[in-house]
């Protein structure tokens, strides 16, 4: 042993030079796998832009959502016939600056939409985690129970729920997770089905690791990827369903302002005045594209086969 | 109760003490669920009333076709699977009694290298990682001392300390199996099972691997199960070997009995099958091939499971099944009639 150890430690000062290089410090090391990456840098960009708008929407914003002008009702934006510089992106039907209801929007769509998504992921992971690995009964029960969720339809049980607990922002979390959370708890429970049959999973057992770390250790780093993939999508259904569910009345209660809400006050004047209804559609579809890219992209560098 | 079994335990003590390993009578069967409204169970004899003692610093091999069995032995062995019937008695214990905590301390004890070094280490953690695993599990060490010890582990497999930060997809399927044994042996077990652990890999890594176990052995004096399904792959390591076929052990003795005169034909078989360079050596006279394939383990064949095979088979072994007896001294062999003159090949001492 003594002459083999000696060997390897030649071996390890042969190459040793070469191994110095020293790791560069994390931050430095995520800002170059991030700029390795287009479309996760956009992703990156756009989403930290959309946060800090929300956070300091207050400082940003030229107008108060919220107040009504009748000397500028359905005004065009800027750059059309009609429009005026003091609306660049032209004002509603009660002459309140959209761009402003847009900044300030992006505060409860946010939270709403990652919240929710967040809710939901931690409950269908969970539960997804559980029943794959212990299989059996515990198995059938939890996925009979995610059979039923499964069987309400998701509308009808939000405006059900939202009735009887009122409408706010934190309902709207528990409702939009709740009714997500099955989609990630089978999606999960397939993934783990076939990890733990994996020998790692195996070898885990034999040198005797408690079920809980191998499921927090083994299970799930290896079903994060699909998860990400999944969440991020759905961040895009989640504003859209806070939107309907606004629209049936019973989302973000004025004069709290989300994107969804300004969506479907535009909704009636789409015919005559299209900006009421296309900026906030264009608010969500870039944010939940970069989002999307950024969920991609931290997929990507979360598994260790594809760093290099 | 314990009074009543007192006087076989003494009687038993003497062997007991040189058995590191005992397996009496093992079963496993596993459930075959065909169509719901079919009342009639049908069972998969994987492994079927299967004895078999390994002493304290030997190797046995257990050698047979793929689905004979000898991987679900060591499952058994390593409680990763339910046994259906008889006993595993690990150091006078036996361990399908054991449950929760006693029988997690007792993982520790007895280790396990896997067949496909692809899928048997996280590709999430790294190689430091997944070294440290058992003995962070068992709290062995930690801090500093866990670091040394597994930079130790890593000196004795021959992996280079530089590749504690890497993760497991950056290494060869030998090294990869480097990083498994050094896993196996972090815990300083009595016993390890190495089900097939140099099938996946090169010829040439092969042999590298077979030697550092061997060092390893000497070394840590372990006791090696070794799983194979051909009998080169046992030839150099085993002290012991075992046979089986269908779920049963055909014929169990030592290495140079097993080599240089077997005697069950299946035996006979799978040493003609093994392939010799020198044609001057070859035996092509006496040299049988085993034709066909094994049958299902749902539906064995009656008497001597392996008649449907044997070119030797008569009437007797339709109708009864062969014990595992003693035939000549410390060589056990299950059939009726035993070879005379079993060609075996050239084994070098």
């Amino acid at each position: 042993m003594s002459v083999n150890s000696q060997i390897q430690n030649q071996n390890q000062s042969a190459i040793s030079p070469v191994k110095q290089k020293q790791a560069p410090n994390p931050v430095v090391r995520w800002i170059r796998l991030l700029l390795k990456s287009k479309t996760g840098t956009f992703g990156f960009i756009v989403v930290v832009a959309v946060v800090l708008i929300a956070i300091f929407a207050k400082y940003l914003a030229p107008y108060d959502p919220n107040m009504i002008n009748p000397a500028a009702m359905l005004k065009p934006p800027s750059w059309m016939e009609g429009g005026s510089s003091a609306h660049i992106l032209g004002t509603d039907n009660l002459g309140r600056d959209i761009l402003s209801r847009i900044i300030y929007g992006s505060q409860v769509s946010l939270a709403v939409g990652l919240s929710a998504v967040a809710f939901a992921g931690a409950i269908g992971v969970f539960v997804g985690l559980v029943a794959g690995y212990y299989g059996g009964f515990v198995d059938n029960l939890l996925m009979r129970l995610v059979d039923s969720f499964l069987a309400i339809p998701t509308i009808l049980f939000a405006l059900v729920f939202l009735s009887v607990f009122g409408p706010s922002v934190t309902t709207l979390i528990v409702v939009l997770g709740i009714t997500n959370w099955v989609q990630y708890a089978r999606l999960v429970r397939g993934e783990v089905l076939s990890i733990k049959e994996r020998e790692f999973v195996k070898a885990a057992k034999s040198i005797g690791v408690r079920d809980n770390k191998i499921i927090l250790k083994h299970l799930l780093p290896n079903v994060i990827s699909p998860f990400i993939v999944i969440s991020t999508l759905s961040v895009a259904t989640t504003i859209i369903l806070e939107a309907s569910l606004s629209f049936l009345g019973l989302g973000i209660q004025p004069p709290t302002i989300s994107w969804g809400g300004i969506l479907s006050d535009g909704r009636d004047y789409v015919a005559t005045s299209w900006w009421l209804a296309t900026f906030p559609g264009v608010a969500i579809t870039i944010t939940v594209l970069a989002i999307i890219f950024l969920g991609d992209w931290l997929r990507d560098v979360l598994d260790p086969r594809s760093t290099k | 109760m314990v009074q009543t079994i007192e006087t076989k335990d003494t009687q038993q003590s003497n062997k007991e003490q040189e058995y590191l390993l005992e397996v009496k009578g093992l079963k496993k069967y596993f459930e075959l669920s065909e169509g719901l409204f079919k009342k009639e169970k049908q069972y998969l004899r994987a492994v079927d009333n299967i004895d078999f003692y390994v002493k304290q610093g030997e190797t046995l091999g257990i050698v047979g076709e793929s689905g004979c069995g000898k991987s679900t032995t060591g499952n058994l062995i390593m409680q990763l699977l339910d046994k259906t019937e008889g006993e595993i008695i690990f150091e006078g214990v036996d361990l399908s009694t054991l449950k929760g905590e006693n029988l997690r301390k007792k993982r520790a004890e007895i280790q396990m290298i896997f067949q496909d070094p692809f899928s048997s280490l996280n590709p999430r953690m790294r190689v430091f990682d997944i070294i440290a695993e058992p003995l962070k599990t068992h709290r062995v060490a930690k801090g500093k001392e866990l670091e040394n010890q597994v930079y130790e582990l890593m000196d004795v497999v021959g992996l280079d300390r530089s590749y504690a930060r890497r993760y497991p997809h950056e290494f060869s399927g030998g090294q990869r199996q480097r990083i498994g044994i050094a896993r196996a042996i972090a815990l300083k077990p009595k016993l390890i099972i190495c089900d097939e652990p140099v099938s996946a890999l090169d010829v040439s890594i092969q042999s590298q691997i077979l030697n550092l176990m061997s060092k390893l052995q000497k070394e840590f004096k372990l006791t090696f199960i070794f799983i194979a399904h051909g009998l080169p792959a046992v030839k150099h390591i085993s002290d012991r070997v075992a046979v089986m076929y269908l779920g049963k052990i055909v014929e169990i003795t030592t290495k140079e009995k097993l080599f240089d005169q077997p005697l069950h034909p299946y035996t006979e078989g799978l040493l003609a099958a093994v392939p010799i360079p020198d044609p001057t050596l070859r035996d092509e006279k006496h040299r049988i091939i085993i034709e066909g394939d094994m049958p299902s383990p749902a539906n064995p064949p009656s008497g001597c499971r392996f008649h449907t095979r044997c070119p030797y088979a008569q009437e007797k072994c339709r109708s009864e099944e062969p014990k595992l007896i003693e035939e000549k001294p410390d060589h056990f062999v299950a059939c009726h009639f035993p070879l005379e003159d079993g060609h075996g090949v050239l084994i070098e001492k």
